[in-house]
């Protein structure tokens, strides 16, 4: 698991995205949050679009390891 | 008896006239021969058992090859009846009897046979049952030993769903409040399943198709048959060891009710109600609900649904990441445009407050000119009067400071000129 799954990336975002529609907003404040907001997208998108994974099958072992091996499918 | 009896050829009741004295000897009777030839060489080598007072048969012999032909006669086969006296004996087996109008056979589910039938039936319930005719020896009751059983309908199945359902609702394992959400983007699916059925098959494309990046990790178990539950439960369990899953998906394709059962096992249920992580039930009927659709956090119809709800749709997901940074940018946007107004705004009443104090305090200063002019000495000089002062600057203002011949100066109001006085100080 990456530090910051999708979901909380998405969740930041959304507050981001309400934050810079205050009104009070200093725009410093606001810059800051811009800034954070691309970051985010950034790790999103990343977590988005990782490589193409594989199809496989688990087994476990007589002594309780287990192995996750590839799945012809 | 004298008559033959069972004279169709065809008459199941037909071996039974092994008892009649009268063909007990034709080469009509197979059945059985070696117990037969054994019974009369053992007892009475020359009479047929039971023929004469001298070779009566013992009751226990009597019911023995009674149930020998019974059993041989009759193969097992299906009955239809009502359900009545039903006993679950605390030895683990059933007894009931079985009817209709005007007949009735008692019954019985041996606790081993128990397992293949889903819940004990009621009385006055229909069923059909698979049984074999056989003879209680020491009753000498013809009972059907029963092996499976169903009732008309769905009755049975309704009863041990109910039942089963009343059990984990009792467990707070029905609670709506434990439905857990699934994660927006797993990084890995397991899937318990039949590694044979379409189920899988279908989970994988749908998955690859949508969101080719989650890792799909198949988790075999046989999902319909004897044994099936037991190994269901087993998977489970085998992801839960493991860990590496976020979601868990059970399920397999459509199928008869039957083959849907194992899904409707309390053990599955419990299983799948206890993983750590989000699952998703996906059983493939329309119609019925099973014990895993209720207790996972998401009831998906078919597999396919089940990939459909455990994956986004990368092109949506796409879209949704491009809608905020669209969003974000005309925010900011529209957070500096205003900030810039507002300066200018802001330097607009700089401008009008500065302009506004300067003309305040020229009007001001303008006043006090005016009125400093007033109070002025030269205001007075320029309306013609004179000033006049002696050489060490004091004003001479009576006549008595003017002594004949005193020098002064006299201020008009555009100079001084120098006078002297010529008089004694009287005009």
């Amino acid at each position: 698991m990456s530090e910051r799954t999708y979901e909380q990336e998405l969740a930041r975002l959304e507050q981001i995205v309400t934050d810079l529609e205050r009104n009070d907003l200093e725009l410093d404040r606001a810059l800051a949050l811009f800034e954070e907001g691309v970051a985010r997208l950034r790790g999103a998108s990343a977590a988005l679009e990782r490589a193409e994974a594989q199809v496989k099958l688990l087994t476990e072992t007589g002594d309780g390891r287990f192995i996750v091996s590839d799945h012809g499918d | 008896m004298t008559q033959r009896r069972g004279a169709s050829e065809d008459s199941p009741a037909e071996p039974l006239d092994l008892f009649d004295a009268g063909d007990a000897r034709s080469a009509r009777y197979v059945l059985p021969l070696d117990r037969y030839t054994r019974a009369e060489h053992e007892r009475l080598p020359d009479a047929f058992p039971g023929s004469a007072p001298g070779c009566a048969l013992a009751i226990s012999d009597l019911n023995f090859y009674a149930r020998e032909i019974l059993e041989g006669a009759f193969t097992p086969m299906w009955v239809r009846g009502e359900v009545s006296d039903f006993k679950a004996h605390r030895n683990g087996h059933w007894y009931f009897c079985l009817r209709d109008a005007t007949s009735s056979i008692k019954c019985v589910v041996w606790s081993r046979d128990r397992t293949r039938i889903v819940a004990a039936p009621d009385d006055g319930m229909q069923v059909v049952a698979r049984g074999r005719l056989t003879v209680y020896p020491a009753r000498g009751e013809m009972q059907l030993v029963i092996t499976a059983l169903d009732a008309v309908g769905d009755g049975l199945h309704r009863k041990a769903l109910d039942l089963a359902r009343e059990l984990l609702a009792a467990e707070g394992l029905l609670d709506p409040a434990r439905k857990r959400r699934l994660p927006r983007l797993p990084r890995c699916v397991a899937v318990v399943t039949s590694a044979s059925g379409a189920a899988f098959h279908d989970i994988v494309s749908v998955i690859r198709r949508r969101c080719a990046s989650v890792s799909v990790v198949l988790v075999p178990a046989k999902v319909q048959g004897e044994g099936a539950p037991a190994e269901i439960v087993g998977a489970i369990a085998r992801v839960v060891r493991w860990g590496g899953a976020d979601v868990l998906i059970v399920g397999r394709g459509g199928g008869a009710r039957e083959d849907l059962w194992a899904f409707n096992d309390p053990r599955v249920a419990r299983a799948l109600a206890h993983a750590p992580m989000p699952t998703i039930s996906a059983v493939g009927h329309e119609v019925d609900v099973t014990l895993c659709d209720l207790v996972a956090d998401v009831r998906a119809a078919t597999p396919s649904a089940a990939a459909e709800c455990a994956v986004p749709s990368l092109a949506d997901e796409r879209a949704m990441l491009a809608a905020f940074a669209l969003t974000m940018r005309k925010r900011l946007t529209r957070r500096v445009d205003s900030a810039r107004d507002r300066a200018e705004y802001s330097a607009q009443r700089l401008h009008r407050g500065v302009r506004a104090l300067t003309e305040r305090r020229r009007a001001r200063a303008e006043l006090m000119a005016a009125r400093l002019h007033a109070l002025s000495p030269l205001a007075t000089l320029a309306r013609g009067f004179a000033v006049a002062r002696d050489d060490d600057g004091r004003a001479l203002t009576r006549a008595s400071d003017f002594p004949a011949g005193l020098p002064f100066a006299l201020t008009l109001r555009d100079g001084t000129i120098r006078a002297r006085a010529d008089g004694d100080g009287r005009a």
